[in-house]
């Protein structure tokens, strides 16, 4: 064997260089996460330290009397978000099941960049549309029977605006649909055929097939593709502002305007030239990153377990 | 797929007759004419008298497409009642194809067409009329590779029970541990009931995919290369297993391995190119092949 010393050496060069290219990026990544937590949490001290745990519990919010609490847009960031994964994912399941198990190839081609446009659309868009379009339909239409038909629960009660957390809701779905309906697509298509047909072959129609063998093998991918469209809603900003009504206050009412965190940034940051005003909105930030980051690791944790209990590991 | 609305095909399970196969039910419909054997050529093979047992399955001028390739010629083969057949070839011949016309599986991809006749007990079962899901309890299937369905061990054997009839919890119980029983497997599984099917064995797996096969009663258990993704050790677990479910099931297997199909078949077809270029009874087959290309194969010139 005539293995030159030189060669060898050169030969560790790359490797030392790229190893040393991909720590220094993860690490970035990493300092950077934790930047902003630490940055955030370092400009919402004076309203920490104002307002304590309390900023959590109460929903009263003024400038003038320089009194904070983010109740009410946790709240609706919370139920705003929940509401359009209730209207979305059970979308995004069906049309992603039409798209793999169902439709004709040639249709399922055209449905499938129809949503995935819908992905493309600016989410100002989305909020102009609904604020003009959406938000009068709703409370012209939507909101009245719904009102009618259910109008016994606290949820329906009220004026019908249009526009409020109902409506942000939906929009918010429209939003996340092309997303989740993306992964479920995928998830989809991955499930062994040969799985499938073991299932057909017991005598399974193919909604047993999808409902007994389809959905539970993927269940991890499709709650992957749930995680996704949450974390798009939990923060998004422009649509929901719009539509949201922009109103500091705690209702049981779905069609009460209502605001989430993000909303109440972009409308706020720009004239909160006070101190502890400003500081408070920051601290807003703060929770909203603090909520996802949490919802993220009890997504995981959760999804571990589920993939012990069906015998497959991440 | 052929959509039946689920009330008109479970069979409510009287108590009294739950030992009862439901095939007991049916009473055997007069035999219909056995249509007449093609003019194949040098392929000129199948003849029922072949068979010391009455056939089960008759096939007649089976042909089949994927899209415009035709891949099935002309297949004609007899499968004897509660015997072990065996289907043969080199890859690429036709074999899974051909058995997968068997349960109509192959209706579930769109470019795939048969044609022909292919008679369950003198019934066509390509007729469109045919009860799907019914076929399909009959003709069970074990392909390749083990696919326990993403659920326990009880629910995997339960699978089948619960979506033809309905019966009660300790019925259900009882005929799942008959299944494991039927597929050797009890033993093994026991007490591991509850963990899900994927946390078997791959040979274990196997034998469950058997035993929920089994479990609904079929009377034609179809065996796609059922030991090409088990070890040796499994793969004569599994062999001895195909002997003990002869007495009651009529099975054809698909394999690779031609001292397997020597070892565990009645009968064995020779299938190259997707014709069925020899047929008759596996020790026959093996000592003394008429067609050229059956004794090249199986004496490893090819293939």
């Amino acid at each position: 064997m005539s293995t030159r010393p030189g060669r060898l050496g050169s030969k560790r060069w790359p490797d030392v260089l790229f190893r040393a290219a991909a720590v220094t990026c993860a690490a970035l990544i990493c300092l950077l996460m934790a930047g902003f937590f630490v940055e955030l949490a370092r400009n919402a001290w004076p309203s920490i330290r104002a307002f304590g745990f309390g900023f959590l519990t109460t929903s009263t919010w003024n400038p003038v009397t320089r009194t904070f609490g983010a109740l009410s847009s946790i709240y609706g960031t919370l139920l705003s978000t929940l509401l359009a994964l209730l209207i979305a994912v059970p979308l995004s399941l069906a049309t992603a099941l039409f798209l793999v198990k169902l439709a004709p190839p040639g249709l399922a081609k055209w449905v499938r960049q129809g949503v995935e446009l819908l992905a493309a659309i600016p989410s100002i868009i989305f909020g102009m549309w609904g604020l003009f379009v959406f938000a009068p339909y709703m409370a012209d239409h939507v909101q009245p029977f719904l009102q009618k038909v259910l109008g016994f629960l606290p949820f329906f009660r009220g004026p019908t605006m249009g526009i409020g957390i109902f409506t942000s809701g939906v929009i918010l779905a429209l939003m996340v649909i092309p997303f989740i309906t993306a992964v479920m697509r995928d998830v989809f298509t991955m499930t062994p055929p040969v799985l499938e047909e073991a299932a057909y072959g017991m005598g399974a129609t193919t909604w047993e097939v999808v409902r007994n063998v389809t959905i539970p093998y993927g269940v991890r991918g499709l709650a992957g593709g749930v995680f996704l469209g949450l974390g798009r809603a939990i923060g998004e900003t422009m649509a929901v502002t719009f539509v949201i009504g922009n109103n500091h206050q705690l209702s049981a009412s779905l069609f009460a305007a209502g605001n989430s965190i993000a909303s109440t940034l972009a409308n706020e940051f720009t004239e909160a030239s006070e101190p502890l005003y400003r500081s408070s909105l920051i601290e807003l930030g703060l929770i909203l990153l603090a909520m996802t980051f949490l919802i993220q690791v009890a997504a995981h944790l959760w999804l571990n377990r589920l993939g012990r209990a069906s015998g497959r590991t991440a | 797929m052929q959509e039946v609305p689920a009330e008109d095909r479970r069979e409510d399970l009287d108590p009294v007759a739950a030992g009862e196969s439901p095939r007991d039910a049916r009473s055997a419909p007069p035999a219909p004419p056995v249509p007449e054997v093609r003019d194949r050529g040098p392929h000129a093979v199948a003849d029922p008298s072949t068979l010391e047992a009455p056939a089960k399955i008759l096939v007649r001028g089976l042909d089949f497409w994927y899209g415009d390739r035709q891949v099935l010629f002309g297949n004609d083969l007899e499968v004897a009642e509660r015997r072990v057949t065996a289907i043969i070839g080199p890859s690429g011949c036709g074999k899974s194809t051909h058995i997968r016309v068997y349960n109509r599986m192959f209706e579930l991809y769109r470019d795939q067409r048969a044609s022909g006749t292919v008679l369950l007990d003198g019934e066509n079962l390509l007729d469109p009329e045919m009860d799907l899901i019914d076929l399909r309890r009959r003709v069970g299937m074990i392909f390749q590779r083990p696919t326990p369905f993403p659920m326990s061990v009880f629910d995997n054997v339960a699978y089948g029970l619960r979506l033809h009839y309905r019966i009660s919890r300790s019925q259900l119980e009882e005929r799942v541990e008959s299944a494991l029983r039927g597929a050797a497997l009890w033993d093994e599984v026991n007490d591991k009931l509850d963990e899900p099917g994927t946390a078997l064995s791959g040979g274990q797996q196997q034998r469950l995919c058997i035993a929920r096969a089994i479990a609904v009663e079929p009377e034609v258990l179809l065996m796609d290369e059922p030991t090409s993704a088990v070890d040796p050790v499994a793969t004569a677990k599994l062999e001895e297993l195909v002997d003990t479910l002869k007495d009651q099931y009529t099975i054809v297997i698909v394999t690779h391995n031609m001292q397997q199909a020597a070892r565990i078949s009645d009968f064995t077809a020779f299938f190259y190119k997707g014709y069925v270029v020899e047929f008759g009874p596996t020790e026959r087959i093996f000592t003394n092949p008429s067609e050229r290309q059956t004794e090249d194969y199986i004496t490893g010139r090819f293939g």
